[in-house]
């Protein structure tokens, strides 16, 4: 265990804002949970009783009758704008007096870096690198990120759950929203920043940067390992291998969407555009996870090869 | 008034003291008594500053504890106007906002003019931008707190940016009427990560150099655009007329590619970046306010959908 090197890169003064992000994206998430729930157990109440769902001012913050429903701005939410900017302020005064922002050498485009990162919000992409090539990891993929976040309240048919926390109402959305965000993105990020070493080459935490480690990658084509050799034929059999994937992704993410009643109901909403677009854009997040075991657990480098682009 | 022109030209002409109750000793027509009763007069008025014409030309209406200047001192102040008059009591709820956009807008206003401080600072150029990194770091007086301020803040920006999603997301807040300013959001927070890229360059070390190294490589490798992306060749591009090219100024990242950066950093996102907020929060204003926490729906009020 070399405590030292662990200490050298969680120190590094860029990667602190990793270690923030592992603090705050589990607090807020257990933040939210934790409202989700609570609203939950008073959507089952309301649901069995109707009676008090006709009365009920239906959200857990406590309302009595009389009281006024509308607060002023000034002072009640001026307060506490006012006291937010000053408390960040105080926060990035602190961090920005004990931390000095890194400088390196100066540009020098004969001396590599090892290794060289980008910054640490890209390191998710940077990451994606070793499973594909640049085109689809540092073009595709970014582009099909902000299309499909743009996308998502065009193709949400879901009319619950808008304005308050829950779960119960929400759950496709919810897991969907969370392995994007929490093990695609920010895994990624700090598996970018914290476990990839020199060479872009996996450390365990602890394990020393050597910067002559050597792996022997014995990484193959699909079709080298089935045997293929001619291009025409494998050109074809890469094709099929993904459309295969895309078959059974797409009817593996149907099977999940239609299991409850309520997802049902809520398919019956979506327009034929609306749900081949989600199929796209859910189809090309499992194949990021599908791509990596492919690669971590049976050392597969490209699926589909052909003269112009590989997959 | 009358009464001060009366003085003053007393004053000058050393004659003519009729001001004042006559009871004190005049010196050259100047009634001590009189002056000690208005310097009285403003030194009590300061006591009340806000009966001064000076505050109330500036803020217009007094404030006291009536709810109407209370609506009044939100909604004819130029800065506090985005806000409605009166919100919804739950809206105030910490636990429901989580206030990451509003830390947001902060951070960018903090970065504008941490941002602002270090231009005088900053030549962008090869021979210059580093040794001005060093010169902020060692001799301008708080340089180093200034450049430290505007990099955490940047970090922090992305962070806040990322969790005001997370929370918006969550709470639903993105359905109907909302959608488009989720659009809007995204774009933002693309707009935010350019601005904390395109700053990773500036200070020409090999942190900033190698890191966009990597990045701009990526735009190589851009389909029919890229001279490494697939069809790039069957497009015609080359090393020296694809994206990248178009994006360093240059097939390296060299002197070009800073001063675009540079540019792109201080003056062209920051306006997309003013501008797209702008629209953000009037949309979150003529959306109905902030989304919640609102009255839960229950399943069976699902309404059958009209086309």
């Amino acid at each position: 265990m070399d405590w030292h090197q662990l200490w050298t890169i969680l120190s590094l003064p860029d990667n602190v804002p990793i270690i923030g992000l592992m603090i705050v994206i589990p607090f807020y998430t257990w933040y939210a949970f934790r409202q989700a729930f609570a609203n939950d157990r008073l959507i089952e109440q309301l649901e069995a009783d109707p009676e008090m769902a006709k009365t009920h001012h239906r959200k857990t913050q406590p309302f009595l009758k009389g009281w006024a429903r509308e607060v002023h701005v000034w002072p009640y939410l001026l307060r506490i704008e006012f006291l937010a900017a000053i408390i960040v302020t105080a926060i990035l005064m602190v961090w920005s007096i004990t931390l000095d922002a890194p400088l390196e050498e100066p540009a020098n485009p004969t001396l590599t870096m090892n290794p060289s990162k980008a910054p640490w919000y890209f390191l998710g992409l940077q990451e994606m690198l070793v499973y594909f090539d640049p085109w689809i990891a540092g073009v595709v993929m970014p582009t099909l990120i902000i299309v499909g976040l743009i996308a998502i309240p065009y193709i949400d048919t879901n009319p619950l759950g808008n304005g308050y926390y829950t779960y119960k109402q929400r759950r496709f959305a919810i897991w969907t929203y969370l392995s994007g965000f929490i093990i695609l993105w920010c895994v990624m990020v700090v598996i970018g920043t914290l476990i990839r070493g020199p060479g872009w080459m996996w450390f365990w935490p602890g394990q020393t940067w050597d910067h002559n480690k050597l792996v022997f990658e014995v990484n193959r084509d699909l079709h080298e390992i089935i045997g293929i050799t001619d291009p025409l034929i494998y050109g074809i059999f890469g094709f099929l291998v993904v459309a295969g994937f895309v078959v059974l992704t797409g009817f593996a993410v149907h099977k999940l969407l239609t299991m409850t009643e309520f997802n049902r109901k809520i398919l019956d909403r979506m327009t034929l555009l609306q749900y081949l677009t989600m199929q796209l854009l859910l189809i090309t997040m499992v194949g990021l996870p599908a791509k990596m075991a492919a690669r971590l657990l049976f050392r597969i480098k490209y699926v589909w090869v052909t003269p112009w682009f590989n997959v | 008034m009358a009464e001060k022109t009366t003085k003053k030209t007393g004053q000058e002409a050393g004659t003519n003291g009729t001001a004042g109750n006559g009871n004190g000793k005049r010196l050259l027509g100047i009634d001590p008594e009189a002056i000690k009763a208005k310097a009285i007069e403003d030194l009590e008025a300061i006591k009340q500053p806000t009966k001064t014409d000076l505050y109330k030309s500036i803020f217009r209406v007094k404030h006291d504890e009536t709810p109407r200047s209370r609506t009044l001192g939100v909604l004819s102040n130029v800065f506090l106007h985005l806000h409605p008059a009166k919100i919804n009591r739950d809206a105030v709820a910490y636990n429901y906002t989580w206030g990451m956009g509003g830390i947001s807008f902060y951070l960018f206003w903090v970065l504008t003019w941490t941002g602002v401080l270090l231009m005088f600072y900053y030549h962008p150029t090869k021979v210059q931008a580093f040794r001005d990194i060093l010169y902020l770091e060692h001799d301008v007086p708080f340089g180093k707190l200034l450049r430290n301020m505007h990099r955490w803040g940047a970090h922090a920006m992305v962070l806040t940016v990322w969790l005001h999603m997370y929370r918006v997301f969550l709470t639903g807040s993105y359905k109907k009427p909302r959608q488009f300013n989720w659009m809007v959001g995204v774009i933002l927070l693309v707009l935010t990560l350019l601005l904390s890229f395109t700053g990773y360059l500036l200070p020409d070390d090999q942190l900033g150099f190698w890191a966009v190294t990597v990045g701009t490589n990526m735009a190589r490798a851009t389909p029919m655009l890229g001279h490494e992306g697939p069809f790039g060749l069957m497009f015609g591009m080359t090393a020296y007329n694809d994206v990248r090219f178009a994006l360093l100024g240059g097939s390296i990242v060299d002197s070009n590619a800073l001063l675009r950066a540079y540019i792109w950093h201080c003056v062209a996102i920051p306006g997309f970046a003013a501008t797209f907020m702008i629209v953000h929060f009037w949309r979150v204003r003529k959306d109905g306010g902030i989304s919640g926490p609102a009255p839960m729906m229950l399943e069976k009020e699902i309404k059958p959908l009209r086309r």
